[in-house]
């Protein structure tokens, strides 16, 4: 099965920022994105659950995009403009996808 | 002193103060006890449907004069006010640096809708009633406070706060403050009429509900206070008791100058000594990201909230009482 190179990026951001930063991506040009809930985690702000969260002030979500490789740096820049001053995480890995013309 | 005494105790062993006791308790006992999410989210629908619909069809009733217009200008004024209070007693009693201190004063001036809900039950077991239109009051004081902590941080703060495009629509138009109003609308429309066709759902069901509400509120302020107890020094903590009834004064205050009714006195100083949760949290992490969540999450959760359930709302009925009559 022919295979093509891709970049898998993933965005961990509270949950009341999850629109500014799918709108800064949709105007950096990606436009293929998928939402997660997180159920809980731990970092440097201490631990936290989604359970029992009044309101969408303490949740987070996961944003994951697959882009070609050259479109990285765009996008990198979008989140990194929403993301700046905020909780989050942000990474990029390899990967590859089996429809390139998709991404 | 005595009535004061025995209004506490009454309200202490009611059902809603109790559930919301079990749900403290098992959040301390590590229980496993936990109201599924979308159940929580549809009690609270259900309770801002019931209370916005139930204060329209008062208004419907009883009419409207100039006292509910001058109730909003006085629910806007204390909602912009209170926060510079609430920043100067931070500032005097706690070790908090200006950004907290301002996130923190923001949520003293807008107020808690669950707190308010309670309150209206307390009173109506006491067969007071109030003015319909304070559930309008409740919402215009849900925002202006916002403004002012983002005020006081331009003011005193070194780091930047910023009130962002969409930000002001985003609160204004929170699912809670557009259900509320529209359910108040809805219910002054269709008037008394109206509720024959719902009440068994609107009316019924209401105390219930609030208990199962409130359980899950105990079992969120449990785990709030059981995770973030590094944040409450004893200064923080005492802030979170002090500051209700200095806002409580200031309701009292405005509630008699307006002649409302004292069920309707009771209600003001429970908005003014009530701090968000909800609204004022989510805004904040957005235009003040540098603030930390736990110490404003803390307090208004896990500290204002059960003092204003449990000896607050008596203490302002009590008062309300003795200064108003009834």
């Amino acid at each position: 099965m022919q295979t093509h190179q891709a970049k898998r990026v993933e965005i961990t951001i509270e949950a009341v920022m999850e629109t500014r930063l799918t709108n800064a991506l949709i105007k950096a040009g990606v436009t293929g994105f998928t939402v997660l809930p997180v159920l809980g985690g731990s970092g440097r702000s201490g631990q936290w659950s989604r359970e029992g969260q009044v309101s969408r002030a303490g949740g987070m979500v996961c944003v994951v995009c697959i882009i070609r490789p050259e479109r990285l740096d765009a996008l990198l820049d979008a989140a990194f403009s929403v993301v700046e001053r905020h909780i989050g995480v942000v990474s990029v890995v390899d990967c590859e996808v089996l429809r390139a013309e998709r991404f | 002193m005595d009535g004061i005494l025995a209004l506490a105790a009454d309200n202490l062993l009611s059902p809603i103060i109790l559930f919301f006791a079990l749900g403290l308790l098992a959040a301390f006992a590590r229980s496993d006890l936990s109201i599924p999410e979308a159940i929580a989210k549809g009690m609270s629908i259900y309770l801002l449907f019931s209370i916005g619909f139930k204060g329209g069809v008062s208004v419907a009733d009883h009419g409207i004069d100039q006292t509910l217009l001058l109730s909003l200008v006085a629910g806007l004024i204390l909602s912009f006010g209170l926060p510079m209070i609430a920043f100067g007693l931070l500032r005097v009693m706690t070790r908090l640096d200006v950004t907290d201190a301002a996130a923190v004063a923001g949520h003293y001036g807008s107020i808690s809708i669950v707190t308010f809900v309670a309150a209206t039950s307390v009173i109506g077991s006491a067969g007071l009633g109030s003015e319909g239109y304070m559930v309008a009051v409740a919402a215009v004081m849900e925002a202006p406070a916002i403004l002012s902590a983002l005020w006081l941080i331009a003011r005193f703060g070194k780091s930047s706060a910023e009130m962002e495009e969409g930000l002001m629509r985003e609160i204004l138009l929170n699912g809670s403050i557009v259900l509320l109003v529209g359910s108040f609308l809805i219910g002054w429309i269709t008037g008394a009429e109206g509720m024959d066709k719902i009440a068994p759902l609107v009316v019924a069901p209401f105390q219930g509900v609030l208990c199962l509400f409130l359980l899950d509120m105990g079992l969120v302020a449990g785990r709030g206070l059981r995770d973030a107890r590094g944040v409450l020094t004893p200064g923080v903590f005492l802030f979170g008791v002090v500051m209700p009834p200095i806002g409580a004064s200031l309701g009292l205050a405005a509630g008699l100058v307006l002649g409302l009714s004292t069920g309707g006195v009771v209600l003001f100083m429970t908005l003014c000594a009530s701090a968000s949760y909800i609204a004022v949290p989510a805004a904040m992490r957005v235009a003040l990201p540098e603030a930390n969540p736990s110490v404003y999450l803390t307090l208004s959760l896990g500290v204002t909230f059960p003092f204003n359930l449990t000896l607050g709302i008596p203490l302002y009925l009590a008062v309300a009482s003795a200064v108003a009559g009834g």
